[in-house]
């Protein structure tokens, strides 16, 4: 097989226990964002927009939903004859098998479809990230600096710096140090958990680190500061754009509300960089005669006819007359009755909140779960 | 039960009355409904029946139409046994030459395993059943089945369709017609026939030797005598693109919210092209009221009544109402449309009018896009 020049893996087997109830049957890639997408659509998106055709994606926590919303990845264009999607999970061999430890060790059990490729260089990326970025201006920066690692940086706050990953760049661009979390942080370039590596240099780090009984498997934690000390060439890559990882319920609330406005720094209404999702056929939204609507995001199939203020709304959702809903996030397929009041909420998919209900005072995110029916006047806890 | 049935879309269809709409595409793929083409309804009709083997028959003016279909993957067309198979013809008026056009193509018909033909147009918008015509034409034991719609507005709608007598009770076709609008009342032929394949292989051998007819359904419901025919009553929502007010009408219905269940409902979708638009945005200062959006648009503007295509932009200050408007149309602040059909990629500049009704709505013409 002809050689690949770069490859892309996924890291998409996290569980986002934070993201609960959203990730209760499904793992965080997997979770609806922003009117018509999943959150794995712009790793994906970003990879076919970028010109790589060849993606395996690494999953191990409740991978169901996210293997029938990527198939065989045709809305990404990854239906390739020679590379495409391949869904990477734990498996059985011989010698027996093991969960992914960590996120190097779920690359280093895959080394043998990497191999198949014989890539130049490996991209790996997180499956829940919100951002759009063109890999390949990466990619030119980590072969101008003939790096082992390239690990692309967002400059933060410094008061929420020692949340993140941390790299201590020196004048070059050239990372001296790594510190994860750090308590007193030295620079703002927080890692974005995007990493270009040579691959013939990564595969010995892999293979050297599954060797050690005592590491984490991460590569954040073991792979780069081993490759530090070792002298290897590792660059931060600056990026400008925006990104946020939507880790939390507020985290995930703010980044799609961070959608609502024409010119809103994801770009997601600029289609020369497209979002590619898998779409489910449904006829054009339909707004009635007595719909209010402002700065919302509104998708196939919805039936408007109430208030819909600073929301998005998922396909095929039913907004009837008299319904206020206000900063909120309505998930596909969901009817929402008149005299319902939602401010400040996230109502799952599926879900029916009958006549007359209050959802949300507008301070604390509401979340109401999957699939949940209201009966009219409910007044319960929810 | 459907394996036994292939479809052919017989495309040769009479655009002289919406030629506005049609210089630069065929009925088939003319935009309708805000997100969907005209061929999109038959096609899903069949295909929502379980067949799975369609020939489409078209002219050269296909590139719209070649482009719409692709390999046929949205309407799940894209098989390695039987699927989607597109015919090109060269022929300058092929209104008149869809007997030919059969004619020459005859070892597809030969080829396909199916022994039975669902022969359809694409102009007749509805959401049909097909496997309860199919049921039909087969308890009949007919040779010809032949669905028709009544109507009631024949004097405005269904104009130069076919019509057929019907005797009610025995569900048969005792006569055929043309619908010259002159009376109100009529059973419209929707162009939707049934009938076993070596019989419409006969039938157009038969014709080639005696050159009588060009236009194949003239050819069949000349048989009339010889042939049992079978008539299937649809009692659904039909509407006919064959006009420009026929074309706004249609349109119009969707926004009806019973019209718009029935044909949209979802135990038989209709499929059409995906074309991954960023969901629609609605900026603060908007109004919008009774009208059907495709994603990708931006609305700042007043939308009224109206129909609005994908990635379609109304700024600030516009104003459309009973209108439709089709992808990529921007329409600049201050400008007003009332009554208009505005065609891809154009932009009505800054406090622009156009004006027209439901029985002459004003056309701008498709942009290309190359142009300024």
């Amino acid at each position: 097989m002809a050689r690949k020049n770069m490859i892309a893996m996924i890291l998409a087997g996290g569980q986002g226990s934070r993201l609960s109830p959203m990730t209760k049957v499904m793992a965080k890639p997997a979770v609806s964002f922003g009117g018509k997408y999943k959150i794995i659509d712009f790793a994906l998106s970003n990879c076919s927009n970028s010109g790589i055709d060849t993606v395996g994606i690494l999953t191990q926590f409740k991978p169901q939903a996210l293997n029938s919303h990527i198939g065989i990845g045709t809305p990404w264009d990854l239906d390739r004859v020679h590379g495409g999607v391949a869904m990477l999970p734990p498996y059985m061999s011989e010698q027996g098998g093991d969960w992914y430890k960590g996120t190097a060790n779920a690359v280093y059990q895959n080394l043998t479809f990497c191999d198949q490729y014989d890539p130049e260089y490996l991209l790996i990326l997180s499956g829940d990230h919100i951002y759009k970025m063109d890999y390949r201006e990466m990619l030119s920066q980590h072969i101008a600096a003939n790096a082992a690692a390239t690990i692309a940086v967002i400059n933060v706050p410094i008061e929420e710096a020692s949340r993140f990953g941390i790299m201590n760049t020196d004048s070059d661009g050239k990372i001296v140090e790594f510190e994860e979390k750090p308590k007193h942080p030295k620079s703002t370039l927080a890692s974005m958990g995007i990493y270009i590596f040579t691959y013939r240099t990564l595969r010995e780090y892999l293979i050297r680190d599954a060797e050690n009984p005592d590491s984490d498997n991460d590569f954040g934690k073991n792979i780069i500061p081993a490759m530090l000390a070792n002298g290897e060439t590792l660059v931060a890559y600056e990026f400008k754009g925006y990104w946020k990882d939507v880790g939390t319920i507020q985290s995930f609330w703010e980044a799609n509300m961070d959608l609502l406005s024409v010119d809103n720094e994801v770009r997601l209404f600029d289609t020369s960089w497209k979002l590619f999702t898998q779409v489910k056929v449904r006829p054009s939204q339909y707004i009635g005669t007595d719909a209010v609507i402002s700065d919302s995001i509104i998708t196939e199939g919805c039936y408007v006819d109430g208030e819909v203020r600073h929301s998005i709304l998922f396909p095929g959702c039913r907004v009837e007359k008299g319904a206020r809903i206000v900063d909120s996030i309505i998930m596909e397929d969901t009817v929402i009755e008149g005299n319902v009041i939602v401010n400040k909420a996230i109502v799952l998919e599926g879900s029916h909140i009958k006549a007359s209900n209050v959802i949300g005072d507008g301070n604390e995110i509401a979340v109401i779960e999957a699939h949940t029916v209201l009966e009219p006047n409910f007044s319960g806890k929810i | 039960m459907s394996k036994d049935y292939m479809a052919i879309f017989n495309l040769a269809e009479d655009e002289s009355d919406i030629k506005a709409l049609t210089a630069k595409r065929s009925i088939a793929s003319v935009p309708i409904g805000s997100r969907f083409r005209v061929i999109d309804f038959m096609l899903s009709n069949v295909v929502n029946a379980g067949v799975t083997n369609v020939g489409i028959f078209t002219d050269t003016n296909s590139r719209s139409l070649v482009d719409h279909i692709g390999d046929g993957k949205p309407w799940d067309l894209n098989r390695k046994n039987d699927g989607l198979f597109l015919f090109n013809h060269r022929l300058l008026d092929i209104a008149n030459f869809d007997t030919k056009i059969l004619q020459n193509n005859m070892e597809y018909l030969f080829r396909s395993q199916s022994d039975s033909v669902i022969l359809t147009s694409s102009y007749m918008v509805c959401n049909i059943d097909l496997k309860k015509v199919i049921k039909s034409h087969e308890s009949s034991g007919a040779d010809v089945t032949v669905v028709y719609t009544e109507t009631n507005n024949a004097d405005r709608e269904f104009l130069n369709c076919y019509t057929v007598e019907v005797d009610e009770e025995h569900h048969a076709v005792t006569g055929i017609g043309k619908n010259i609008g002159y009376i109100p009342h009529a059973s419209i032929c929707m162009e939707i026939f049934i009938l076993k394949k070596n019989m419409l292989i006969s039938l157009i051998q038969e014709n080639a030797r005696n050159r009588k007819f060009n236009d194949f359904y003239a050819l069949l419901l000349s048989k009339l005598k010889v042939l049992n025919f079978n008539a299937y009553k649809f009692e659904g929502y039909v509407s006919c693109i064959n006009s420009k007010s026929g074309y706004f009408k249609a349109n119009m219905d969707m926004l009806n919210q019973d019209v718009s269940r029935e044909l949209f409902q979802s135990e038989r979708p209709i499929y059409t092209k995906i074309k991954d638009e960023p969901p629609t945005i609605y900026v603060n200062g908007c109004s919008v009221s009774n009208s059907l959006v495709a994603d990708g648009t931006i609305i700042r503007g007043t939308v009224r009544n109206s129909i609005i295509g994908r990635f379609a932009v109304v700024e600030e200050g516009a104003v459309v109402e009973n209108s439709i408007i089709l992808q990529n149309v921007r329409v600049c602040s201050g400008a007003h449309l009332s009554g208009a059909i505005i065609d891809k990629n154009v932009v009505i500049s800054e406090n622009a009018q156009f004006r027209g009704d439901e029985y002459f709505p004003t056309i701008v013409e498709k942009r290309n896009i190359y142009l300024p």
